[in-house]
């Protein structure tokens, strides 16, 4: 199977998400990704036209790091910050998440494992959030069958806007 | 975990509804910023009840009355929901004095709905961009073993 199609994301428990993906690395590599602000730079991007001009991290217990995104066409900017509680290379990273930008309300715990199997990678990133509200709301808020019918419309109108 | 500020006011602009909202109702929701009309829009779907109101506005606009029935709830009860969901822009009500009907709003929940289809996707672009960058430091740190296993000397 091609490492891109083992990405995974669903809800565990009550108030948390967790995701999982393979990588073809051993997870020292892995693990220097995930912490090492010049590779760090280099991929958490996620779609096209994103950059990422501060990116800071202080890597000890109790140390902070700082992401800053920027899209300069669209000229929006988010960060991200958050400190290190648990750090055990190459296996297991905890910290806390916090958009300044309110995307859910108060702050995240995430814990990051890697599993090493035959030179492939799995990572396993376990984000548990305040409230099971919270969880929900950014997994799954409108779900529900009725709501989703009404997304059938709103599919077309926004892809109308994007056509326009 | 995270998320582009889309939709637009663009979108305010030329929904379907836009003319109504202007005339008919008070869009409150619409008055706030991008990220906090999100975090209205998520804090008033945080609630199964609210969901389910609006799961069946979805089929249509309803009022108070034919709102409290299915749920088993009081018309003040239901009047409440109301009002969370209209301040958060996610339904608008009628001017009609007796039914104030209530009708599903499709922007705020548009933007919701994009927000986690955005966080699915920006994790697997990520990631995508991770194997590339994996694959390169695999490479690298081949030369090196290599570079250092021909400077031992024999």
């Amino acid at each position: 199977m091609k490492s891109k199609d083992t990405f995974k994301l669903e809800p565990s428990g009550d108030r948390e998400i967790i995701m999982t993906r393979e990588f073809d690395a051993p997870r020292h590599l892995v693990f220097d990704t995930l912490t090492k602000p010049e590779l760090v730079k280099r991929w958490l991007l996620g779609p096209e036209g994103w950059t990422m001009p501060v990116c800071e991290i202080d890597l000890k217990v109790g140390g902070t790091y700082r992401y800053i995104w920027r899209h300069a066409a669209k000229g929006a900017e988010m960060s991200l910050h958050g400190v290190y509680r648990e750090i055990t290379p190459p296996e297991r990273l905890v910290h806390t998440e916090q958009f300044d930008q309110p995307w859910y309300p108060g702050e995240a715990l995430v814990t990051t494992t890697l599993v090493e199997r035959n030179g492939r990678t799995t990572l396993t990133c376990t984000i548990l959030y305040d409230s099971r509200e919270t969880r929900d709301s950014v997994l799954k808020s409108g779900m529900e069958r009725g709501v989703i019918a009404s997304y059938d419309r709103m599919d077309s109108i926004l892809a109308e806007l994007a056509a326009s | 975990m995270f998320l582009s500020l889309k939709v637009p006011s663009t979108f305010l602009l030329t929904g379907p509804n836009f003319l109504y909202n202007l005339s008919v109702v008070q869009p409150y929701g619409y008055e706030l910023k991008p990220s906090q009309r999100l975090d209205a829009t998520f804090a008033a779907l945080a609630n199964a009840t609210r969901r389910a109101i609006l799961a069946r506005l979805a089929s249509g606009e309803a009022s108070v009355r034919d709102l409290a029935e299915p749920f088993a709830m009081s018309q003040p009860a239901v009047s409440k929901h109301l009002k969370v969901l209209e301040r958060a822009g996610l339904i608008s009500r009628g001017r009609d004095a007796q039914r104030r009907p209530s009708r599903l709003e499709a922007g705020p929940l548009a933007e919701a709905t994009e927000w986690l289809a955005d966080y699915s996707k920006f994790w697997e672009r990520s990631f995508r961009n991770l194997d590339t960058l994996l694959e390169e430091l695999k490479r690298h740190h081949k030369e090196r073993g290599r570079a250092k296993r021909q400077r031992r000397p024999k």
